[in-house]
């Protein structure tokens, strides 16, 4: 009886692994697998992307069929999961023959296929998260107490976390992958693609039936351009979080037009939590993970630059509360002389000020320049005068000493 | 008194048995020629006859299979395919065909796995791998379409899988490619054990050579079926009276050792593989080929020759060694 040697025949299954570990070592994203560990078992993500990120870590240890099979279980409960769909296609092409990199489909745009790599590999930079319980998260230095969670967009890791509002240390409650704008961070320009990089928070709901498709289980419109970006001209709008279309459970990392895409899963769970009008978000380029004693003594010092503001404001002492503004200060189109000449000639006619300072949120603001973002209730009463309002002040470090640089309603 | 009657009724009973075989197998062999020439209905109704006696009979129904796929009704044929599996897990021809169907479907699952099963049946079914191999393609190509939102509308026709046309087919590659065309062993394989020597008498002198290897063939292939079939008296009866039984052994003793084995095990599976003939200096004809057996408890392979002469039309066995 001849004996065909085919696949699975024992010289062949060998360049079945040899061609896969080609691909491994060809094609960006399973090399990435390479150096990976598993998972550390604090995390909260999608049941999907952690089968996933097992087919792919079975990749690289030659399990192709149990990859196979976490990417057939997967595919039943979410048969539009294009990179899953796209790891199966290899899985099952290298069983019928050798194949040196990942995507072998004819047809379909280069684009694509370069958009599926990309996810594959950040859904393995992904895995590698591992939210140390004794670090915190720098940006978030302080919360009102109404606040029941904050936002922070790591870009290069294409997630998206949240953090839970306990008082102290905000605490690690999920973390969730997002497609965020074609051309990337830093937002400048009305139609240049890209996701602004500040702190914002989300201002509205718009519910799915008022939506196309496109935006899947619904769309919450965050703050841009914020105060910050319009005193650098930025413009712009229409930054959104939302959803997916029914067709598509998740895009490639970099392919919106400047909106935080999710899935609709994880849309649908973070939606339950976010508060309309006050959830923060800080887009940042990088998770900037602190010591919580660090982070304290940083809040604790803007603390008290603002504690300071709020006592010059009601000695009545206008060259002292002026001492608080920066150089380059701004507000509502008054420069730093207009505002001191304003505020001289206030203060003058006031036998007495009283303010109080409420429900105080403290977020550092990503970027070069060392800039807090101090929102809270003011409440103002003087001999002439009682005013409630929010305000929101821009903080910057100014020759080591931290500056109002902006001042306004929020 | 009572002993001549019982005797008589037994050799008339074993003359009513062996008439039956020789009817049954004429009628497999009528339904098979008659599937080649297309009458695919003709081949049916023979096929049908010969089932009705036989329904449990595996070779008649993998043929039914054969030809309900050929009249194009799948889902027949799936039937057909799906109980022979059921009833002979351990034979891979009816998982391949099965897959085939499943595949012209577009139930590549479905394929893969009968495919699979094939294969774990009998791991050297270079037909059932060239079949899994295209089915994963397949599978590979639509899991693709669907990454990048590709409809290529109803692709499934594309492709072509083959199916095996005998059962016991073992590692010959029939069904891809016409008969005519392909080597002498395949040629012999795919015409079958249908191949009658007296036909070729006939033949111009020309041909004779041909004629007579595809009858030396013939034989050879009518040996292996017998064997394959159990059936010990057709596989005796390939031995000329001259046969050189190994070992020096009395014949008698050589054919109950023989009949003992042919009876014992529950399937046999006899393959001829490669067959090359050619005649000596006295006409006799040499056949070397690979011959696979496989039984219930035993599956092996190995390199045989057969050397035949022709007895009254009839190439019969003189010598057989391993080689």
């Amino acid at each position: 009886m001849g004996c065909p040697t085919r696949l699975f025949q024992a010289g062949s299954r060998q360049s079945l692994v040899q061609a896969l570990v080609a691909v491994v070592a060809a094609g960006a994203s399973y090399a990435w697998a390479m150096t990976l560990t598993p998972a550390p078992v604090s995390r909260q993500t999608s049941a999907p992307e952690a089968m996933l990120v097992r087919a792919l870590l079975d990749i690289r240890d030659s399990k192709f069929s149990s990859a196979l099979d976490h990417i057939d279980s997967l595919l039943v409960a979410n048969p539009n999961f294009r990179l899953a769909q796209l790891v199966k296609g290899d899985l099952l092409l290298a069983r019928a023959r050798p194949i040196n990199s990942i995507g072998n489909a004819s047809g379909g745009s280069a684009e694509q296929v370069a958009g599926l790599r990309d996810e594959a590999r950040a859904r393995l930079v992904r895995s590698q998260i591992d939210p140390q319980p004794e670090l915190a998260p720098r940006y978030l230095l302080q919360l009102p107490e109404k606040e029941k969670l904050a936002l922070v967009l790591d870009s290069t890791k294409s997630t998206l976390f949240v953090f839970e509002n306990t008082g102290k240390t905000p605490r690690y409650v999920a973390d969730y992958y997002v497609t965020i704008g074609k051309n990337g961070l830093e937002k400048l320009r009305e139609g240049d693609k890209k996701t602004p990089i500040g702190v914002y928070h989300v201002v509205s709901r718009l519910p799915k039936d008022k939506l196309t498709d496109f935006y899947g289980s619904g769309a919450y419109p965050i703050s841009y351009p914020n105060e910050w970006d319009q005193v650098r001209g930025r413009d712009g709008h229409g930054i959104w979080l939302h959803g997916t279309p029914r067709d598509t459970y998740s895009r490639p990392p970099r392919a919106s037009d400047g909106c935080i895409v999710l899935t609709n899963q994880d849309l649908e769970a973070l939606a339950e939590k976010l508060q309309i009008g006050s959830t923060p978000i800080v887009i940042a380029d990088s998770m900037d993970w602190a010591k919580p004693e660090e982070v304290e003594s940083l809040r604790t010092e803007l603390a008290s630059s603002i504690e300071n503001w709020r006592h010059d404001w009601e000695s009545r002492n206008s060259d002292a509360y002026l001492r608080h503004y920066a150089r380059k200060f701004t507000s509502n189109g008054l420069n730093l002389a207009q505002w001191s000449a304003q505020k001289h000639q206030v203060n003058a006619g006031k036998s007495w000020i009283k303010v109080r300072v409420t429900d105080m949120s403290l977020l550092l603001y990503p970027g070069k320049e060392e800039i807090a973002v101090a929102t809270f209730e003011q409440d103002y009463s003087s001999s002439n005068l009682s005013n409630r309002m929010m305000k929101r002040q821009y903080w910057i470090r100014e020759n080591n000493k931290w500056r109002i640089v902006f001042e306004g309603a929020a | 008194m009572s002993r001549i009657p019982l005797l008589a009724l037994g050799a008339a009973l074993l003359l009513v048995w062996q008439m039956q075989a020789g009817f049954a197998a004429n009628s497999y062999e009528d339904a098979s020629r008659l599937l080649k020439r297309g009458n695919y209905s003709a081949a049916l109704e023979t096929i049908e006859t010969l089932l009705s006696a036989n329904p449990r009979d595996a070779r008649a129904r993998f043929l039914k299979g054969l030809i309900l796929t050929e009249q194009n009704k799948p889902a027949d044929a799936i039937k057909v395919f799906t109980t022979l599996t059921e009833d002979y897990p351990e034979l891979p021809e009816p998982y391949n065909n099965l897959a085939v169907l499943y595949a012209s479907q577009g139930q590549y699952d479905k394929a893969r796995k009968s495919l699979e099963m094939a294969i774990r049946t009998h791991p050297s079914s270079a037909i059932a791998h060239e079949n899994l191999g295209d089915v994963y393609a397949k599978m590979a190509s639509q899991a693709y379409d669907k990454a990048l939102q590709l409809d290529r509308g109803n692709a499934a026709a594309q492709t072509k899988l083959a199916m095996i046309k005998d059962l016991f087919s073992g590692s010959v590659v029939p069904g891809k490619g016409s008969p005519d065309t392909d080597g002498p062993g395949i040629a012999a394989t795919a015409q079958g054990i249908a191949g009658n020597p007296a036909t070729t008498a006939a033949k111009p002198a020309a041909q004779s050579a041909k004629a007579d290897t595809d009858a030396v063939l013939a034989a050879v292939n009518g040996w292996a079926k017998a064997w394959s079939s159990k059936n010990a008296d057709a596989y005796l009866a390939y031995y000329a009276p001259g046969f050189q039984v190994p070992g020096g052994e009395a014949r008698a003793n050589w054919e109950a050792t023989r009949r003992d084995r042919i009876v014992k095990p529950k399937l046999i599976e006899v393959t001829i593989g490669s067959p090359k003939v050619s005649f000596d200096a006295d006409g006799r004809a040499v056949v070397k080929f690979r011959q696979g057996y496989k039984s219930d408890t035993l599956n092996t392979s190995g390199a045989k020759i057969l050397t035949l002469v022709k007895n009254n039309d009839r190439w019969q066995i003189v010598q057989e060694k391993m080689s």
